[in-house]
């Protein structure tokens, strides 16, 4: 035990010491903080090109296909994949038709002697390219008289990959734009019940908690159920989407919200309040720019989930229609384990449907990760 | 703890009220009104229908009455046990849906079970074997299970049993075990088909929970109480499981209100994909039909399922965490 | 340092490793710990105090290892001081359990999670932490946590234990101790539960308790109330004190030797008063012209530190305080580690400034 000496002397100045190499987190911009946490993640960055390269198979779809994705061929009913073979470049084999006697249909065999050399950005059907420049070209295509059926075959004899190109389109954004849409209410309404608590939050939760109260895939199924079925395509992805966004707002605006309440009980914002700022610039000068990018993280991670449940509800015949064309569509055809056995590649649509979502997961952990950079 | 309990009663029976409103109003969402299906039922059937029969058959199910009174006569009905009448199987809701009602919840409940016994070990062992090669291979497993549609895993499954174990999937028993009566046999079969849905259902399930426990887990072990009771000497793996398993389990009580709408919803979808006598089966089925009173009855009872899970739920977590139960 | 020492520290290191790199969080600690009196180490938030007590109770996290240096234990010598039951349940007649019996033991030779070393702890070596919210099991009792500690190491009877558990409480100034250990933590307040901690650290007697920042939870009056506690049980007990902090005032009140630590080393070692009153590193001088005093001239700005505590992954060369300090000379400070030196009765340094800081075989830099 000892007390404290009342005054210490003075030192004597000396030798300046040199510089301290100050680390730069406390000066750039936070979004930059953000993709370098980002990068760091490397399977995140790996998904975000994948699924770059999935957009972009999307938007150049009919580009990519060496046949029109609708063209039913008696022929080539459940027709198996073409086989591969080598010859100056990538060939497929030829196929020869015979007359099948026992089935009384012309069935096709694969004549390896006779590859057929694939013609890249060659001549095919015509399209419209971004439905605006009418065009021949394709990737890949084959001469006259043969298939390039690098998927095989569904019921109808239409070539899978070609399929699975078109319904990327829908898949694909049915996603995106339900969680958009959802995350827009959603984050709205958490922040609006986060913020001013009292009766308006606990009405708003009350509300929330029973929508979740309902099991979300029958729920789906009813809504969907619901829609007389001779609508247009687009009306029907449009009202798809609605349903699907009306059920995920719930989850994310509690989230927002719980976002929001311990912000809210900080101490940055009880000094703004002190300082005078108002209601409307609290929310939007510093709530909501805070809780953005946990927003943006939140969506990401219900893509997956919205994919899975548009896959889902076409799957089972309630969600989008043929002639409409999407994964779950496809895989419609793949609901009898006896086709399943006979005919495997009828499900490789799911392939696709797995690596999106595995995809969308990953770069949502990422960007979770990465939105607390000064975590 | 007693308010706790009535409180949380109450909402329950709020939510359930509210949640009958919603299931009505989707009872009666699709244009034309049940009548005129039972019309056109007869119809087909050969029968004509007169004007008067109609006036007469409208007055009977009170076709044209207030909504209100619509909606009083249907909740009115559970009580009896009557749910209305379902049109494409000529036969009162209830007596179609009890049977199957029970067989969804003992596929649910089994794969929650499932869930659990197979989660905790593996999340306990994941987090504290960190960056091991077995952390790594389950950490794999864990997204592909989650990434992977339900529906497609069960067919996948289904077709690798077919081809590889031979089996006779679909159905809940083989075709000739289908009337017998009780025996052992019959049980191995049931079995038989049953370890299909059950794995598939808890897939999903068991793959989100371990994330959860690892997680808690780690969380968990940071704190300081872990320290303490090393510091006290007692052995690590009382540590581990006395101190810090126990704390983890908590949150884990709290998702099983998330579990539930999960393993519910993909048990409907499970069931449909193997064909399974449940009420995901019944459920497309009557939409496809608009057998509309049919899909009203089971969207109340699994919203019921879930809203009564909810509550045990609550009930569970504030009985073992001693916060909640003498108040903070 | 001379007289009966219960710990002995000798040249340190713990290791971290990270994924950016090894990080060395102590670098050749050197400590003793005299029976019956208190040691205060002090030093700047990251410099590795709380590794230095989790080192000697073995419970660092696992990437982090011992890669030189001996921690030994002088057991008291008098036979009425039990050894932990643990010892005589799991492990009667190893070597290592001979030697904590017979009393020097090494406890770097000791694996972490064998029955010698949780024989220690808890029982000769006992630890509070900082959070005492945190540091309680929130699932269980108070008694039940202490009655955990005490049926492991002292008795197997429950009733006996928590007999002893309530007395414990009692000693710690607890009203109504009997209700207190049925309670859950969070139904104390912030001081009850320390006292809660210290009752626990303190059921199974032991010969050393560390303390790791146990106060700055705490409002003065509580803070001052404990430090009184622990006092008081020092002399009750005989027990020895490590006081982990950064408070210098709290240094003041409860220490008697003072060790000051920055990144990883000790640079001066000394009685409590001549610390305060003959400080010779330039670290020490600086700690103790940055504590605010009540009657300075308010113009006067508080005096602070230059600079912070360099990245731990980064290695500073030669004295590791040289690009802060005021007295720092190029040619020999940035080059060259000081040694420990002695400068006065029990009154050591690490410093270019005093004599036989140099290593005899090192070579000096001319100044330019």
């Amino acid at each position: 035990m000892t007390t404290i000496p009342t005054s210490i002397a003075p030192e004597p100045k000396r030798a300046t010491p040199p510089e301290l190499v100050e680390s730069d987190v406390g000066t750039i911009p936070q979004w930059r903080l953000m993709v370098r946490r980002f990068r760091q993640s490397k399977l995140a960055v790996i998904s975000v090109f994948i699924l770059i390269i999935l957009y972009l198979c999307a938007l150049f779809a009919t580009f990519l296909s060496p046949n029109q994705y609708n063209a039913q061929d008696p022929n080539r009913k459940f027709a198996a994949p073409s086989s591969w073979t080598w010859s100056g470049g990538p060939a497929i084999c030829a196929e020869r038709q015979y007359l099948d006697r026992q089935a009384l249909e012309f069935k096709y065999k694969a004549d390896c002697g006779h590859p057929v050399g694939i013609h890249f950005f060659g001549e095919g059907f015509k399209y419209k390219l971004f439905g605006v420049i009418p065009t021949r070209r394709h990737l890949m295509t084959v001469g006259q008289g043969q298939k390039l059926l690098i998927w095989g075959a569904d019921r109808e004899g239409r070539d899978i990959f070609s399929r699975s190109l078109e319904g990327a389109r829908v898949s694909l954004t049915v996603g995106l734009l339900g969680v958009a849409i959802g995350t827009a209410i959603g984050a709205t309404i958490g922040t609006i019940s986060g913020y001013f608590r009292g009766r308006v939050d606990t009405a708003l939760q009350r509300f929330i908690e029973i929508i979740l109260s309902i099991p979300t895939l029958p729920l789906w199924l009813t809504l969907a159920a619901v829609l007389p079925r001779d609508m247009s395509v687009t009306k029907r992805y449009l009202l798809i989407t609605i349903i699907l966004s009306l059920v995920g707002w719930a989850a994310l605006a509690r989230q927002v919200r719980g976002k929001v309440l311990s912000y809210s009980s900080s101490d940055y914002i009880a000094a703004a309040r002190a300082a005078g700022s108002s209601s409307k610039r609290i929310i939007f000068t510093h709530l909501i720019p805070n809780s953005t990018s946990h927003i943006i993280a939140t969506a990401m991670l219900a893509v997956p989930a919205t994919i899975i449940a548009e896959t889902s509800l076409s799957f089972l015949g309630v969600g989008m229609l043929p002639p409409a064309v999407s994964w779950g569509v496809l895989l419609s055809d793949a609901q009898q384990v006896s086709t399943v056995e006979q005919y495997p590649w009828l499900l490789i649509p799911a392939a696709l449907v797995v690596l999106a979502v595995v995809c969308f997961q990953l770069v949502g952990d990422g960007m979770r990760d990465a939105v607390d950079p000064y975590a | 703890m007693l308010t706790f309990v009535i409180r949380r009663f109450i909402y329950m029976i709020i939510t359930l009220a509210v949640i009958s409103f919603i299931s009505f109003a989707l009872i009666n969402a699709p244009p034309g009104n049940a009548l005129s299906q039972k019309i056109s039922q007869l119809q087909s059937q050969g029968a004509t229908v007169t004007g008067q029969q109609v006036a007469a058959l409208e007055k009977q199910y009170g076709v044209h009455d207030p909504w209100i009174q619509k909606y009083w006569k249907w909740i009115t009905g559970f009580v009896h046990g009557n749910f209305g009448q379902s049109f494409s199987a000529n036969q009162p809701v209830s007596s179609l849906i009890w049977g199957k009602l029970g067989l969804s919840i003992a596929l649910a409940t089994g794969s929650l079970l499932i869930a659990w016994a197979l989660s905790i070990p593996i999340g306990v062992y994941s987090a504290t074997h960190r960056y091991n090669m077995p952390d790594n291979v389950v950490t794999l497993l864990q997204f592909i299970g989650i990434a992977i549609p339900e529906f497609l895993f069960a067919l996948v499954l289904m077709t690798l049993a077919v081809k590889y174990l031979g089996s006779d999937v679909g159905g809940l028993y083989s075709s000739h075990y289908q009337h017998a009566g009780w025996s052992w046999g019959k049980f191995v079969n049931l079995f038989g088909h049953l370890w299909i849905p059950l794995i598939v259902i808890s897939a999903g399930s068991t793959a989100w929970l371990t994330r959860v426990m690892r997680a808690n887990l780690l969380d968990v072990l940071g704190q300081q109480y872990v320290q303490t009771a090393r510091a006290k000497g007692v052995p690590e793996h009382k540590v581990i499981w006395k101190h810090a398993v126990k704390n983890a389990l908590h949150p884990l009580v709290m998702t099983i209100g998330t579990t539930l709408p999960l393993l519910i919803s993909g048990e409907a979808i499970v069931s449909i994909v193997l064909n399974l006598p449940t009420t995901g089966p019944l459920l497309i089925n009557s939409l496809l039909t608009k057998d509309m009173y049919v899909a009203g009855a089971l969207l109340m009872m699994l919203s019921a399922l879930l809203v009564i899970g909810n509550f045990a739920s609550d009930v569970l977590l504030a009985v073992i965490d001693p916060r909640i139960r003498l108040g903070e | 340092m001379s007289e009966d020492n219960v710990l002995t520290v000798r040249d340190l290191h713990v290791d971290f490793s990270t994924p950016l790199g090894s990080v060395h969080a102590l670098n050749g600690v050197n400590l003793t710990v005299p029976r019956g009196k208190v040691l205060g180490i002090v030093g700047e938030s990251g410099c590795g105090k709380s590794v230095t007590a989790r080192a000697i109770m073995q419970i660092l996290e696992p990437q982090a290892t011992i890669s030189k240096g001996q921690i030994i234990f002088h057991r008291p010598k008098d036979v009425e001081h039990e050894t932990s039951q643990v010892l005589s349940e799991e492990a009667e007649l190893s070597e290592a359990a001979e030697a904590v019996k017979a009393g020097d033991v090494d406890i770097t030779e000791l694996d972490p999670r064998s029955p010698e070393m949780r024989a220690i702890r808890g029982a000769e070596i006992a630890m509070i932490f900082q959070e005492p919210m945190s540091s309680l099991n929130p699932l269980f009792t108070v008694g039940a946590q202490i009655e955990e500690a005490i049926l492991l190491h002292q008795t197997k009877d429950e009733i006996e234990a928590h007999k002893r558990a309530v007395d414990m409480l009692r000693r710690v100034g607890m009203p109504n101790p009997e209700g207190i250990s049925r309670s859950y933590p969070h139904q104390l307040s912030g001081g009850m539960r320390q006292r809660a901690m210290i009752a626990m650290a303190l059921s199974c007697e032991p010969t050393v308790l560390i303390a790791d920042e146990p106060t700055p939870a705490l409002d003065v009056t509580t803070e001052a109330q404990i430090l009184e506690l622990m006092r008081r049980l020092k002399e009750d007990m005989g027990m020895s004190i490590i006081f982990i902090t950064h408070s210098m005032g709290v240094v003041a009140q409860l220490c008697d030797e003072v060790a000051v630590v920055y990144l990883g080393r000790v640079v001066e070692r000394a009685g409590v008063d001549e610390i305060f009153y003959s400080p010779k590193h330039p670290y020490t001088r600086l700690l103790l012209r940055s504590i605010p005093r009540i009657g300075a001239n308010r113009k006067t700005p508080l005096e602070v530190i230059k600079g912070s505590i360099p990245d731990p992954h980064s290695q500073v060369p030669g004295c590791p305080f040289h690009p802060r300090c005021p007295e720092f000379m190029p040619g020999q400070c940035d080059v060259i580690v000081p040694l420990e030196a002695g400068v006065g009765i029990d009154h050591s340094v690490r410093c270019h400034l005093y004599p036989g800081s140099v290593p005899a075989d090192a070579a000096l830099i001319p100044e330019a």
